[in-house]
């Protein structure tokens, strides 16, 4: 199969390295971003990293079954992305931060 | 009577289950109608049972259900009702109804009233079931819950350290006979191949096992007796077991419990006739017991412990006439004693009460004219224990001391007649302190003095008309009616030793004469001593002064037992217990423990509680995961 199609410009390839730098630069910054709120927006960043991984495998196979997950998971991330909200308000308001490193009542 | 036999020890059981279970929020202090009406069903079914049993040839045995069943270790809860136990069941329920009843005067107001009824009813149950078995192993079963109820009732007053350490001493004292008897019992287990009497004493009299044998089964049965009948060396706990309440005295550590050694040797008969080596430990054992016990009577204070040394004596007596073979004469003399021995113990309990607790005999004196019916009660049990004729007592250690002598053991016969003379000093040395001379009463007490209630004066009553006429049952020679009913029982036993029926010689009333003297003399020295020159137990104590306290601290043998086998096992105990206890068992568990602290201290830093540490794992876990699936 080639790389280039008349349905697909753009190789598959670069839709590959690019959704990889931003699973990358997602999965950084939840490990090393201390506010829960650009912790939130990194995970949303890796997600969306798989969905763009999606969606070019869905042009590049030619195959509506990716565009299906897509939309799925969108939907759901905005869920998620309430929920995570919400649970960073409580967060808020019980402890006046969201430094997630001040959060360690689980500590052994 | 086999439909009726198991109700004579259930009807008690059943009484204790009630009262204990209801006794302390629900019957009260009306706990004494059920155990009373218990024991006198029992004593009504057990005249039954004496009725129908007279003059049988072969026991009645009930077996209700099998109780172990283990290969060819075969035990039923089986029943046994012979002459002897007809005889024994009759002693148990009949003494223990009156005093039974008397204690309903004796304990009334007491804190733990339905406790003390409760405990009560189940060593009946505990001991009609002792002389009802049909085996050994159910014999060591009474044996031993009629041992943990005097436990239970020595330590009756828990709350003082006395009776405490008194129950736990008696218990362990006779864990030691009890060891010996279990052996036994095993013994005869592994030697006949059964446990029921009746087979066992079939293979003995037919002379199937030898006579090393036997002589092992007996000395180690023996030593159950001596434990629970409290022989020398083993006497020491019941004395100390006078801490119970009276009614307990009277009816565990008089009449019935300290007499199952008694029992349970006559029960065994033919086998000790088969060894007579053993007869003759027996009746040593027993006459150095009766004369030990009786002269440590004579220094004692306390009114109960006079009584307590001379139960331990007057059992002496009776193994004494178990040497020789005078199965018939020991238990008549089990059942005059229980009769004048309760009769004591209630007596001395009234004068107790009367004097609202003081045992002590020094604070006594000049009752005669205060309390007359406990009075003259209490001197018909001293005639009887003295030995005076016509009284229950001169019958039987008469009988006891004629057999005796009959048998050649002039040595015992000697001995025993000095016991005699002395247990008939120390019983009125104990009447004159108690009732003559002048009041050496407290103040207080002085104003309280009270005759007992009716619900004590009537088994006093019954008791001592009991211990004037019973001595009838058991007439010398041909004309005794016990030793005729008894027969059957001991017969192959009399005649593997060649025993024969005998008449009545010259020299037997010559012997009566004899010892009817030397308890007069005994009477008499007491009279002197303690009525007419008061002056002179002090001034003879004075100068027999190292005898003297010999006597009175009991021959050193508590203290013996404390210097020897006490401390070895408290010393040995310590030891283990710092050694052992606590370096290795306490080591292992706390070394356990340290180890995994030790693990938990260096896992904790894993725990930073910041997720990002988590996740990262997370991240690390799922790349190693992949790239080895992926470039494998």
């Amino acid at each position: 199969m080639e790389p280039t199609s008349a349905t697909m410009p753009i190789p598959v390839d670069w839709y590959l390295y690019l959704s990889a730098v931003l699973f990358l630069i997602g999965a950084v910054g939840v490990l090393t971003r201390r506010n829960l709120f650009i912790i939130l927006f990194s995970i949303e960043l890796m997600m969306n990293a798989v969905n763009l991984n999606l969606v070019g495998f869905s042009r590049f196979h030619e195959d509506m079954l990716g565009h299906n997950f897509v939309l799925f998971t969108m939907a759901i991330a905005a869920a998620e992305a309430a929920v995570g909200l919400a649970i960073a308000v409580a967060l808020f308001r019980n402890r006046q931060t969201l430094m997630v490193d001040l959060f360690t009542r689980m500590k052994g | 009577m086999e439909g009726y036999i198991w109700l004579i020890p259930v009807l008690p059981l059943a009484a204790f289950v009630i009262t204990l279970l209801f006794g302390k929020w629900w019957i009260k202090e009306h706990a004494h109608w059920l155990p009373i009406l218990a024991m006198a069903g029992s004593f009504g079914l057990s005249l039954a049972a004496f009725v129908q049993i007279r003059g049988a040839e072969e026991p009645v045995v009930v077996e209700l259900w099998r109780w172990f069943s283990v290969g060819s270790f075969q035990v039923p809860l089986g029943m046994q009702v012979d002459q002897l136990s007809s005889v024994m069941l009759l002693v148990v329920s009949g003494v223990g109804l009156v005093i039974f009843i008397y204690s309903k005067g004796y304990m009334h107001g007491d804190t733990g009233y339905y406790r003390f009824y409760a405990y009560m009813s189940l060593f009946a149950f505990s001991m009609l079931m002792l002389v009802l078995a049909n085996n050994y192993l159910l014999l060591y079963f009474g044996w031993e819950a009629v041992g943990l109820c005097s436990y239970y009732l020595i330590g009756y007053y828990y709350h003082k350290p006395e009776a405490a350490a008194a129950g736990k001493k008696a218990f362990i004292v006779n864990r030691v006979g009890d060891f010996g008897f279990g052996l036994g019992v095993m013994l005869v287990f592994v030697t006949f191949g059964t446990l029921d009497y009746l087979k066992v004493f079939e293979l003995a009299e037919a002379g199937a096992v030898a006579e090393t044998t036997l002589i092992g089964i007996t000395l180690l049965l023996f030593m159950g007796a001596m434990g629970k009948s409290a022989q020398f060396p083993l006497h020491v706990w019941l004395p100390d077991a006078m801490e119970g309440p009276t009614p307990v005295s009277a009816l565990i550590h008089a009449a019935t419990m300290v007499t199952a050694g008694v029992y349970m040797v006559a029960r065994s008969a033919v086998l000790f006739a088969s060894a007579p080596g053993v007869l003759l430990v027996v009746g040593g054992i027993g006459t150095f017991t009766a004369i030990f016990a009786a002269v440590i009577g004579i220094c004692q204070k306390d009114i109960k412990r006079v009584l307590a040394y001379s139960t331990v004596s007057q059992l002496g007596y009776m193994f004494m006439a178990l040497g020789v073979g005078a199965w018939a004469i020991a238990i008549f003399h089990l059942v005059t004693h229980a009769f004048f021995k309760a009769l004591l113990f209630l007596g001395a309990g009234s004068v107790i009460h009367a004097l609202g607790g003081e045992q002590n005999m020094d604070k006594m004196g000049g009752l005669r004219k205060r309390i007359p019916a406990t009075y003259y009660t209490l001197v018909a049990g001293a005639l009887a224990l003295s030995g005076i004729f016509p009284f229950a007592g001169f019958w039987s250690k008469d009988d006891i001391l004629g057999a005796v002598w009959r048998d050649g053991k002039y040595l015992l016969w000697a001995v025993g007649l000095v016991a005699a003379f002395i247990t008939a000093f120390y019983t009125f040395r104990m009447i004159f302190l108690t009732f003559f001379g002048k009041s050496r009463l407290d103040e207080d007490t002085e104003h309280h003095v009270h005759e007992s209630p009716w619900s004590m004066l009537v088994p006093l009553i019954v008791l001592a008309v009991a211990s004037t006429l019973g001595g009838f049952l058991g007439l010398p020679g041909k004309l005794g009616l016990i030793q005729h009913f008894l027969e059957p029982v001991f017969a192959p036993a009399d005649h593997i030793l060649g025993l024969h029926e005998y008449s009545l010689a010259a020299s037997d009333y010559v012997l009566m004469v004899v010892s009817v003297i030397v308890a007069m003399l005994g009477i008499v020295l007491a009279w002197y001593m303690y009525v007419r020159r008061v002056d002179l137990p002090l001034k003879v104590g004075a100068r027999l002064q190292p005898a003297y306290r010999v006597v009175y601290n009991k021959f050193y043998v508590d203290e013996f037992y404390a210097a020897t086998f006490v401390r070895v096992a408290v010393d040995g105990s310590t030891w283990v217990w710092h050694r052992f206890d606590e370096a290795v068992i306490d080591g292992a568990a706390h070394g356990l423990a340290r180890l995994w602290q030790v693990l938990g201290h260096a896992g904790r830093r894993l725990q930073t509680g910041k997720v990002q540490h988590y996740l990262l794992g997370i991240f690390v876990g799922l790349f190693v995961i992949v790239t080895v699936v992926v470039f494998r």
